[in-house]
């Protein structure tokens, strides 16, 4: 596969949770490397959109595809679940909430899914977990406990968890919003560093100043559709269509 | 006839060995109802259908009957279909098999209870549903209900007495026997009490080792 070559895919991802139309045809296609991020008010869709991604919310139409293969693709349930356990190893995910596996030390974490899922042997999962870590400057805390981090500690420690599995694709579902402010720099630093090392990302955001700073392209989302998007320095400085102006307006005052 | 502890010592040792057994018989169906009880919780939760509801029969004879009358069924009633087991095995599966269904419940409902966060995270790393109750949910589920369970253990504990009614020599009925010969009601049941007292406080000391254990990773 070349590196022109559309690396995520959505075609015409729709999705209603009964009469409620969340996703409203929305077609987005992501290169290698590229780096994404999805802005708008809470209830646009775009979180929903980014968990369709690795199908913790599945679409009801369209499709997904990562690398060529259809994520969502049609198959007999058990066969289904093999597929999306696989895909699902290839595509690293950061929540809002951390989600850290309370009762695993910060090593633990890390190497829990690649001792099960890929057969490392305990050294080399330590080894893995001591990188993993090392990279999310967390190295010296690897026998803590989550109970025993911060926010912004528990959060390096959950995108190493990801990363140990050496994803094709990085999604982060405003992996900074329930970070005190102090707090949101140290993540945001260690986002900075995958985007240098060119991981491709999506990131679902409300810090525009931190879109604008890593993004490739910013898609700007409202009421499950794409209103508009483009690269963050015309996104954000030149937006043509008026709502995108009204929302970024009254997110720069809501900042003040 | 006044009270005359002096005779215990005399008789100790079989009284000693009851303790001993009710000790065994507490532990080992203790395990029992642990590990059961999160089987049963998964069965109740995750089973389908056809398992799911024959298991409710089971589950409504273990909690909504005596445990006395379990003991019988499986001590004399197995012999019938030919299964003829030992006293104290008989009791084993009664008291584990009894209490598994009560720790069964309080698992159930810390599984619900843990946050679907972990799932979603466990899930997103590649596991499969089963792998991840295995090893994400179900080790959280049981730290939360380590507390109750040990209320359920100490139960198991003063319940492990109804064993004596099909023969096994522990701890109420070796007081028992040492009283039919000596009879020194008194002072016999005040020493058995003495020894439930002790073994109740060693269970407790043991519970609260592996509540500070697991306080950190919570």
């Amino acid at each position: 596969m070349t590196e022109q070559t559309d690396f995520v895919e959505i075609r015409h991802a729709q999705k209603s949770f009964g009469a409620l139309e969340v996703l409203k045809d929305i077609s987005l296609s992501v290169t290698r490397g590229q780096i994404v991020g999805i802005i708008g008010s809470s209830g646009s869709g775009k979180s929903t959109l980014l968990r369709a991604i690795n199908d913790l919310d599945p679409l009801t139409g369209g499709e997904i595809w990562l690398d060529g293969v259809q994520v969502n693709k049609s198959l007999p349930h058990r066969q289904y679940e093999k597929h999306i356990n696989e895909m699902r190893q290839q595509v690293g995910m950061v929540f809002q909430h951390f989600n850290l596996f309370p009762h695993m030390t910060a090593r633990e974490n890390v190497t829990m899914a690649p001792k099960m899922l890929k057969g490392l042997s305990q050294e080399a999962a330590d080894k893995l977990a001591e990188e993993q870590l090392d990279k999310v400057g967390m190295l010296e805390r690897i026998d803590y406990y989550p109970s025993q981090l911060s926010g912004g500690q528990k959060q390096r420690v959950a995108i190493a968890r990801a990363l140990a599995m050496k994803p094709k694709l990085m999604l982060f579902d405003e992996a900074t919003s329930a970070l005190d402010p102090e707090l949101v720099e140290e993540v945001n630093l260690v986002m900075k560093r995958l985007a240098e090392e060119h991981m491709t990302m999506i990131i679902v955001t409300h810090e525009m100043d931190f879109a604008a700073s890593v993004c490739d392209r910013v898609l700007f989302m409202d009421k499950g559709v794409v209103v508009e998007e483009g690269p963050p320095a015309t996104m954000f400085k030149h937006p043509t269509k008026e709502r995108t102006r009204e929302f970024l307006r009254k997110h720069i005052e809501g900042a003040k | 006839m006044g009270l005359d502890f002096s005779i215990i010592p005399k008789y100790l040792d079989v009284v000693l060995l009851g303790a001993a057994w009710t000790m065994g018989i507490t532990v080992a169906s203790a395990i029992l109802s642990f590990f059961g009880g999160i089987v049963f919780a998964v069965i109740a939760l995750y089973a389908p259908w056809i398992i799911r509801q024959p298991f409710r029969l089971i589950e409504w004879v273990f909690m909504g009957t005596p445990l006395l009358l379990q003991l019988f069924l499986i001590y004399f009633g197995l012999v019938q279909i030919g299964i003829d087991l030992p006293a104290f095995v008989a009791g084993i599966i009664g008291l584990g098999l009894h209490f598994a269904v009560y720790n069964s419940e309080l698992i159930q409902t810390a599984i619900l209870a843990v946050d679907k966060g972990q799932m979603e995270a466990a899930r997103t790393l590649g596991l499969s549903r089963g792998e991840a109750l295995r090893k994400v949910v179900i080790p959280q589920a049981v730290r939360a209900v380590i507390p109750p369970i040990g209320n359920n253990m100490i139960a198991l504990l003063k319940d492990s007495a109804l064993v004596s009614v099909i023969g096994v020599s522990e701890l109420t009925l070796s007081a028992q026997r040492v009283i039919g010969k000596t009879y020194r009601p008194f002072e016999f049941y005040i020493l058995a009490a003495a020894f439930y007292y002790v073994i109740n406080l060693c269970m407790e000391w043991v519970q609260r080792k592996i509540e500070r254990r697991i306080a950190i990773s919570r």
